[in-house]
């Protein structure tokens, strides 16, 4: 369903993805882990085309990323944000109902009654009407997920969903993304929580320098990792002290 | 007669003429106000464009008109245009006269608004694949607008105020309508504490509907 081959891309005279390869197949959940500056979140941003690669090919259900599919990619791969950039000046259901009703071209009552629906489903039935100001974090970022199902997409991006999250919310948000991978959903999640990586991915990629170090079934990369960088970086993030 | 007695006779008389002036000063600060609006916005928008030709044209336009007093550049429309071969009548002269000078500050006041949005909700659009134009109708306006009201509300109090210079050019605004009845009266007194009040009349509500405005965007 997403396809990388050969991924390059530089920042200036900076290299952040180096040769980057990986297939994500239908209905599969792919954690991304690494060190901060190790290109993990840039992935994302090329895959639905916030940012350009330099050099390889892109291909989404078969159709290779370039400016003139652009839109239609975007209409299959939704982006769930590490700061949840929901729009300010609109209630949690008008957040929601924004992509069906301004890019999909959905009648404004029946798109804004899906929303009302995907906000129930995440928990947030009696928030519809609520600003985003209004809300905690988790509560925020549980709108954005409604937000990029709204689209209907074929695979959704998460890019440290949980990051800037009190502790105690993070769980709110796991929980509904651990929903959605159970429905068969193709997610990519970039993220640090090693525990929800080993219980609902089904894939693990480790990344450093711009690469991919280490790759394979998410128990066996957490567990028993050959490479030596994976084994330093998930000692440390397991045992921090 | 007392002092103040003789000033509500005088108002009595007074009022009439001028609120024939009033009229007009109102009419020439809306049309002058739209006029900057849609100049301020052209300077804003050039302002942020990719290339650097609109960039520089923008940031010339303002530092120009910014240079230049109000009242010579109403000079300039009224009386140097017509010996170009463009004759127009004293009201639109200071109309588009006010209106281009009062460009400049529309100009800023949109480029600060712009400035604040955060580019992270413009990419939250570019990710639900928004267009372009959908990005700037949908997000990046409403934000800015938010941000530029206090600041325009400010301006137009200003533009109101300076629309008295077009008496100047012959426009029989409020400021010039006052200006005939003191010369023809000697009731300076009378004439121009009226006129102040009614200066006052017109702002004070303007800050108030500004004020409004405000309050309507800023929900949350």
């Amino acid at each position: 369903m997403i396809s990388l081959k050969n991924i390059s891309k530089s920042f200036g005279s900076t290299m952040v993805l180096k040769d980057v390869s990986f297939e994500v197949a239908r209905g599969e959940v792919v954690c991304l882990i690494g060190p901060s500056g190790s290109g993990k979140s840039t992935i994302l941003r090329c895959i639905n085309g916030l940012e350009r690669h330099d050099g390889g090919e892109i291909l989404i259900d078969g159709q290779p990323l370039s400016p003139s599919t652009l839109r239609a990619v975007r209409g299959k791969v939704a982006m769930v944000f590490q700061r949840f950039n929901l729009f300010p000046h609109r209630t949690a259901a008008e957040n929601v109902a924004e992509g069906p009703i301004h890019v999909l071209g959905q009648p404004r009552e029946a798109a804004l009654d899906r929303a009302r629906a995907l906000l129930a489903d995440v928990g947030l039935g009696d928030r519809c009407d609520n600003y985003p100001a209004q809300l905690s974090g988790g509560q925020q970022q549980r709108v954005g997920i409604a937000r990029a199902l709204a689209m209907s997409p074929r695979a959704i991006l998460f890019d440290e969903p949980t990051s800037a999250l009190d502790p105690e919310r993070v769980g709110e948000v796991l929980k509904v993304m651990r929903k959605l991978a159970e429905q068969g959903m193709t997610m990519v999640v970039v993220t640090h929580e090693i525990g929800f990586a080993r219980e609902v991915a089904d894939r693990v990629l480790f990344m450093d320098g711009g690469r991919i170090v280490e790759s394979g079934p998410a128990k066996a990369v957490l567990a028993n990792p050959t490479q030596a960088r994976t084994r330093e970086f998930l000692d440390r993030v397991l045992n921090p002290l | 007669m007392n002092g103040l007695e003789t000033f509500f006779s005088d108002a009595t008389t007074f009022l009439p003429i001028l609120l024939r002036g009033v009229v007009v000063t109102i009419g020439l600060t809306a049309s002058a106000l739209v006029a900057s609006l849609v100049m301020g916005m052209a300077w804003a928008l050039m302002g942020l464009s990719k290339s650097s030709a609109p960039r520089l044209v923008s940031r010339l336009i303002i530092n120009t008109v910014r240079g230049v007093p109000i009242i010579v550049q109403l000079f300039y429309v009224y009386f140097v245009l017509p010996e170009l071969g463009l004759q127009m009548d004293a009201f639109i002269a200071g109309a588009l006269g006010l209106g281009l000078a009062y460009s400049v500050y529309q100009a800023e006041n949109f480029r600060a608004g712009f400035a604040s949005v955060d580019p992270a909700l413009i990419e939250a659009a570019e990710a639900l694949g928004m267009s372009e134009r959908k990005i700037f109708v949908r997000v990046v306006l409403p934000l800015a607008v938010r941000v530029a009201l206090p600041p325009f509300g400010n301006t137009a109090v200003m533009l109101l105020k300076d629309s008295s210079i077009a008496s100047t050019i012959t426009v029989a605004e409020l400021t010039r309508a006052g200006q005939l009845l003191a010369v023809s009266t000697f009731k300076n007194m009378s004439v121009y504490t009226l006129i102040a009040l009614l200066y006052l009349a017109m702002s004070l509500p303007l800050t108030f509907a500004v004020g409004q405005l405000e309050r309507k965007f800023a929900r949350r």
